[in-house]
């Protein structure tokens, strides 16, 4: 019997929520990590069981949780819940994120570009996605702000920069985007393990072949009037991206503003936004069967972050973008004024594909028919700031 | 109390809320701390016995107090007093307990 977990995260914790194969009723499980920022959580393709979390606050640091069970338990990697008899504590440090400048491994890097124009320190602040390997249940990525990528061999119980993207040349030039910047996206090849994209806000894109060893920015094509330079190689706010996985080369970008498209792995981005009503937004998924069909949420504009006329709908396209259909149906037509974030959209991989998102007003949507018919899992949880989906066998 | 055969004293600290659900446990944390009982000796042995604590209190990396955490001891503020200045001894002692404080910001 198939059937759906989806992971939500919240400004004021985790929540789960399971339904069978028909994706008509549902339980939540939670608050997990009550009162705690979720920025993220996902699970492992390899290990549906294994999910990590990402549990922040701005008084007491990042923390990493990781569940055996499937997210009825958690704990730190490599730690036990209760306290452990002095003396000798364990030798994970599931917590510690601290960049890499040695000479050897890292790069002397110390600063990247402020709001103002001045060079300013990198501040580790907080993980914004976690990406489990594709191959690997002890292996998992994580983009974290300021921007890095780091990953763990062993379960999350350490973690080690992959240096060369911050260090690559171009680092001193990143600066944050109004939300901060953060590495928000991490997409692995799944034909090629050594093939990595990740995103930044407000960077861009970078690709890097070689297992993270060496970075490069991936943005021609991008065009952004805020900048000095409209076309300039980095700088861009990519807000999210997202692949196809029968289709690694091709890849979809809700940039700022405008939705972009690349069918050579980056190489160039062409836009697609069509007959968008705005091409503002964060969230953009695709179809599970369907490489051609993807999922965009419009927002006003970056100074209004809320649907047009107070209608929330998510628009689908089934040509690679251009062409876009409004889909309305389940979702409030009036008065709403909710935003949906980057990493709040995601996913099934039932038949028919089940698409699902978050909302800042604490509504999960869910949509067991490839976007044309829409119901509230639930209407009344904190903030969504994410929304992964697990399809169970 | 201080133990004369090792020199070491069993401090009280005060947790806010959510270190305490992240510790597991109820009331004041009990340690055994060796002298002299300062703030830095006294994180040390907590972080060591409850390891899940660690870099919620003090920033991995540079050490230094998180930002909207602070320190009381006897009802003066300890935030900005060097770690390794003993602390009171009716702290040492496990009288009063020495208080960790989130603060009262945000939402």
């Amino acid at each position: 019997m198939s059937g759906v977990r989806v992971l939500v995260g919240t400004h004021k914790g985790a929540f789960v929520l399971n339904s069978d194969g028909k994706r008509k009723d549902w339980t939540v499980s939670g608050p997990f990590f009550a009162g705690w920022e979720i920025y993220h959580m996902k699970g492992s393709p390899v290990d549906p069981n294994r999910i990590y979390a990402s549990q922040t606050s701005g008084w007491f640091g990042q923390l990493i949780q990781r569940s055996d069970d499937g997210g009825k338990t958690w704990h730190q990697p490599g730690l036990p819940n209760e306290a452990i008899p002095a003396p000798g504590p364990p030798t994970a440090l599931p917590n510690k994120f601290v960049y890499d400048s040695s000479p050897g491994t890292g790069k002397p890097l110390t600063t990247h570009q402020w709001y103002d124009g001045t060079q300013h320190p990198w501040e580790f602040k907080r993980v914004w996605h976690i990406e489990p390997s594709l191959t690997d249940a002890e292996t998992v990525y994580a983009g974290v702000e300021d921007a890095a990528l780091f990953r763990s061999t062993d379960g999350g119980e350490n973690w080690q920069e992959l240096s060369g993207l911050r260090g690559h040349g171009t680092g001193p030039k990143w600066q944050p985007g109004a939300g901060g910047m953060g590495l928000h996206t991490i997409l692995l090849d799944p034909t090629d393990p050594k093939r990595i994209y990740i995103a930044i806000s407000a960077a861009g894109a970078f690709r890097t072949n070689d297992g993270g060893e060496t970075w490069k920015p991936i943005n021609k094509g991008l065009r952004s009037q805020y900048i000095p330079d409209p076309n300039a190689e980095i700088g861009h706010c990519v807000h999210h991206v997202a692949m196809h996985r029968s289709r690694p080369d091709v890849l979809f970008m809700q940039k700022h503003w405008d939705v972009m498209r690349t069918d050579d792995a980056g190489e160039n981005w062409r836009e697609v936004s069509g007959n968008l009503p705005t091409d503002f937004g964060f969230a953009i998924d695709v179809h599970a069967h369907e490489p051609e069909t993807l999922y965009v949420v419009p927002i006003k504009s970056d100074s209004e972050h809320y649907p047009l006329d107070g209608k929330l709908r998510v628009y689908r396209s089934r040509t690679g973008g251009n062409e876009w259909e409004p889909l309305a149906k389940g979702l409030p037509e009036k008065d709403c004024y909710v935003n949906v974030l980057r990493d709040a959209m995601a996913v099934d991989t039932l038949d028919d594909c089940g698409i699902y998102f978050g909302t800042t007003g604490g509504q999960v949507y869910a949509s067991a028919d490839a976007g044309d018919n829409w119901a509230p899992i639930v209407r009344d949880l904190p903030a969504v700031l994410s929304v992964e989906v697990q399809t169970l066998q | 109390m201080s133990d004369a055969q090792t020199n070491s004293a069993t401090v009280r600290v005060g947790l806010p809320f959510h270190l305490r659900n992240l510790a597991h446990v109820e009331g004041d944390v009990q340690l055994d701390v060796s002298e002299p009982v300062t703030i830095r000796n006294v994180l040390d042995v907590l972080e060591t016995r409850y390891p899940m604590l660690r870099g919620t209190i003090r920033e991995y990396g540079t050490g230094q107090r998180r930002a909207f955490l602070r320190f009381f001891a006897c009802e003066e503020d300890w935030s900005l007093e060097s770690p390794d200045k003993p602390l009171p001894d009716a702290v040492a002692s496990g009288k009063e307990p020495l208080l960790i404080l989130g603060a009262i910001a945000g939402g």
